[in-house]
């Protein structure tokens, strides 16, 4: 089985894995980094979202053959103390009713937000059409979103 | 004396303490003996299990509290809203709480369930007596130490006081507490006393979501665990004839194949290996019995409807008399399809079974019921089972169904090994327990202007209504009214989905009296309004819903929405629905673009007695709402030759943010005792919807999901 050294949260990680594991599998089977959430499999719902070099990317049709030199970084790594603005407006606005889809929510949200800092709700709504939310939180996560923002700047 | 020991005993049978071998003092508390006479069985009991319940609190000797959540969390809030009673009553500041799930217990714990939006309100009463009879005994305990009356003493955020100033801690007294006499007559808070019940409150794992910790059943995992992934019969009604594992085991991290009835289970150690070796198996089918499909099932509901094989569930007065009397009849037949869960984190569970115990761990809504049918499984004593309850990546009644706990334990037995059940979302959705195709014909008739009779009948797969909802509005507010219901029984597994039967009728039901007070000429909030008097009074005790608190939100809704004074293009549809002992009423304001409704705003007025957390009954509420505004434009699972014709979000649209309205939320603010949040403000959306669309399109919307309506043309040439 093929070694990969992947680049994790700002730490060198070496990982045996067959070449068209996901990175989604590799981060939540091999190196423990639970966080990163199955959704689908087939990059629809965005629960699995990570950034790759600061992209939100689905992480769950992603090779682990492609990430070599990249710079991953999962919900664990967003902050160091969990006080990312935007994990800081969710926690503010409460937004979680299950919790399952929020890792992905706020990589997707925050990716998004270093993009464009000063969304109008259409920018917001546009942008998170990728996320699913099965308990419906949408209209707390607009809402934290824009909290975020205006942490942000 | 004889009778205060016989008192005694039974109140110690529902209420113990012990000494805790570290220290401090546990307190337990069972729910179900300690419910007050006048609560009800919840309104969908047949679904449920109710086995012991408890509530723990845990005082350790520095003073740290500890509240044991009981009830399995599934994005409901439960976590945070229980344990928020119990730390009333015990008067400690809601900072200093720690929660902890508590595992399946059911010697100590009754009605350890999430379903039917019962949590609150069967633990309102019993809940707070344990944190008020564990702070009576903590203050018995400080007034012995202190040799002065019980009554002198005050507490305030876990400190006992008395007027010559001294203070002592909850933890110095906890020792003594625990040996205490159990107090006969707490005495529970004033509601305008109240310090945490009625103000927001974040969910309890807030931090460890928002920063991905280890929460859910996927998270889970021990030394030497094997991930299963489980091929299925592919259509409903098959068996599986013969099976070829060369290619699966031919896989990276493959370490078995293991066939269990008509089911192969793929082992591996790691889940990516256990999906790629189970897609890789090869396996023949044969079909057993019917392959059914969406068309079958429309027929066959369709004849149930017009023919005769009805079994009458409520009948008032003389239904027939007042049809043969009518000047008009309306008569109006209402189609829902099959709908999957889809809860965000797929099935899976996690079972260790060994000759000596059997441990099980993940997320489950009927945790005792799931054990006992493991323990029959696998004839052993539900004795030797431990369940802990993961938190759940939702449920939306799926998880009340312990099929993937029954899986993992079946095969964790026959591979002697703990084993994870993890299913894909191909597995989840075709595996699924699924809400019911249903269709309704609902009848009224009329004679001089008035609603003389109401004739509702219900064709459903596999099986109908449960026990109250024919007693549900209109019933007890039009004389000659009747409840017939028939089913079809399928190979396609149904079940429970959030807010059950009522998640379609309400719709049905609410779009019928649209058209019933447009053929009348009447104001439609008018109609209700004028039924419900026919309620106020009523002797009726079989009648579910409260006429007052009905036209309590329909006022709250009518005002907050404005109601008929809406801006040009912007078109309004009401719906009012009592379900899960909850009144709510809707106004979805929609606007046409590009020939498609688009629910821009949704006013939803409710009153579920006393808000105990707001935060999170808002977040129940605004969900409740957009999930039953998804579900009824969008959502339809078909079937073909017995096999579902989606199976993953590509071909299954769910709501997404860009297609969510505003849901502006109203509570009714009164002292009565709180009712569940976690479903009753999903029905009624779906009528609102359809009554807006109407307004805006001159269509009347008879079948789910809405959207089909405005599907574009096929161009032809």
């Amino acid at each position: 089985m093929p070694t990969y050294n992947l680049k994790i949260n700002g730490e060198l990680r070496s990982v045996e894995a067959d070449s068209d594991t996901p990175l989604l599998w590799v981060l939540r089977d091999h190196v423990n980094l639970v966080g990163t959430k199955f959704g689908c499999g087939i990059a629809q719902c965005g629960a699995c979202t990570v950034h790759i070099n600061g992209n939100a990317t689905r992480s769950c049709t992603l090779p682990v053959s492609n990430l070599q030199g990249m710079e991953i970084t999962t919900i664990e790594g967003l902050s160091e103390h969990g006080d990312h603005p935007v994990q800081e407006a969710w926690k503010e606005i409460d937004v979680p009713q299950c919790g399952y889809c929020q890792a992905g929510q706020i990589m997707s949200a925050s990716a998004f937000l270093e993009n464009n800092p000063n969304p109008s709700r259409e920018d917001i709504r546009t942008a998170m059409q990728g996320n699913i939310c099965r308990c419906a939180s949408y209209n707390s996560i607009e809402k934290a979103i824009e909290v975020a923002a205006k942490k942000l700047s | 004396m004889e009778t205060q020991n016989t008192y005694n005993f039974s109140r110690r049978s529902f209420l113990r303490t012990s000494a805790l071998a570290s220290g401090g003092m546990l307190i337990g508390f069972n729910l179900f003996t300690a419910c007050k006479k006048d609560v009800q069985p919840p309104v969908d009991l047949s679904l449920l299990d109710y086995n012991d319940f408890n509530a723990f609190i845990k005082i350790s000797d520095e003073g740290k509290v500890t509240i044991f959540s009981p009830n399995p969390e599934i994005g409901q809030g439960v976590k945070t809203s229980m344990p928020m009673l119990i730390a009333e009553e015990l008067d400690v500041d809601w900072n200093d709480v720690h929660v902890a799930q508590g595992v399946l217990d059911t010697k100590n714990y009754t009605r350890q369930v999430a379903g039917g939006s019962q949590s609150l309100r069967q633990g309102w009463e019993p809940l707070r007596q344990t944190g008020a009879t564990a702070r009576q005994m903590l203050v018995n305990a400080a007034a012995a130490r202190w040799g002065i009356s019980s009554s002198e003493c005050k507490t305030k955020n876990g400190v006992i006081s008395n007027s010559s100033g001294d203070k002592l801690s909850y933890g110095d007294v906890v020792k003594e507490a625990a040996t205490m006499e159990v107090p006969e007559n707490v005495t529970l808070k004033d509601p305008k006393d109240f310090s945490i019940i009625g103000k927001g409150k974040s969910n309890v794992d807030i931090d460890e979501i928002v920063t991905g910790k280890p929460l859910f059943g996927l998270d889970y995992k021990v030394e030497g665990m094997l991930y299963a992934s489980v091929l299925r019969p592919p259509a409903f009604g098959q068996k599986l004839v013969s099976y070829d594992d060369t290619d699966t085991r031919s896989v990276t991290g493959i370490i078995d194949v293991i066939k269990f009835g008509d089911k192969i289970a793929v082992l591996a150690t790691n889940t990516w290996s256990a999906m790629k070796g189970q897609k890789a198996l090869k396996a023949e089918w044969d079909q057993d019995t019917k392959a059914e499909s969406t068309a079958f099932h429309d027929e066959k509901l369709m004849s149930i409807l017009n023919g005769n094989s009805f079994e009458t569930r409520r009948s008032d007065g003389d239904v027939k008399k007042a049809f043969a009397e009518a000047d008009t009849v309306l008569e109006r037949t209402y189609e829902s399809p099959f709908l999957p869960h889809n809860c965000m984190e797929p099935m899976n569970f996690f079972a260790h079974v060994s000759t000596d115990k059997i441990e099980l761990v993940g997320p489950i809504q009927t945790p005792a019921r799931t054990a006992t049918q493991v323990a029959e499984m696998l004839g052993r004593d539900v004795s030797e089972i431990t369940l802990e309850m993961t938190r759940m990546g939702g449920g939306f009644g799926r998880r009340l169904y312990g099929d993937f706990a029954l899986e993992a334990a079946e095969i964790s037995h026959l591979a002697k090994n703990p084993v994870k059940v993890v299913f894909s979302r191909e597995d989840d959705m075709t595996a699924g327990i699924y809400r019911p195709a249903i269709k309704y014909k609902i009848a009224a008739s009329i004679k001089d202007g008035k609603i003389t009779g109401y004739h509702l009948k219900e064709a459903a797969i596999n099986n109908n209504m449960y026990g109250l909802i024919p007693n549900f509005f209109p019933a007890g507010a039009i004389a000659n009214y009747q409840v017939d219901t028939a089913n079809y029984k399928s190979n396609i597994t149904t079940g429970a989905w959030r807010a059950p039967y009522t998640n379609f009728l309400a719709s049905a039901e609410q779009s019928f009296f649209d058209e019933l007070a447009e053929l009348l000429e009447v104001d439609r909030i008018q109609l209700h309004k004028d039924l419900l008097q026919n309620v106020k009074g009523t002797t009726d005790e079989s009648i579910q819903y409260d006429p007052e608190r009905l036209e309590g939100v329909i006022d709250l809704a009518v005002k907050k929405s404005n109601w008929g004074k809406t801006d040009e293009g912007v078109y309004q549809g009401f719906a009012v629905y009592y379900c899960h002992n909850t009144h709510v009423a809707e106004v979805a304001d929609i606007e046409m673009e590009n020939g498609y409704p688009v629910v821009k705003r949704v006013t939803c007025a409710v009153d579920c007695g006393i808000v105990v957390n707001p935060l999170g009954a808002q977040n129940q509420v605004v969900g409740g709402v957009i999930d039953g505004i998804g579900h009824t434009m969008y959502g339809e699972l078909t079937f073909s030759g017995g096999k579902p014709d989606s199976d993953n979000f590509n071909a299954y649209q769910l709501i997404r943010m860009h297609q969510t309205p505003q849901v502006d939320v109203h509570f009714v603010e009164n002292n009565i005792a709180p009712t569940g949040l976690g479903e009753p403000t999903l029905p009624p959306v779906g009528g609102a919807v359809a009554n807006a669309i109407y307004v805006a399109t001159g269509q009347r919307l008879l079948k789910q999901p809405y959207m089909k309506y405005f599907q574009p043309k096929k161009i032809i040439g």
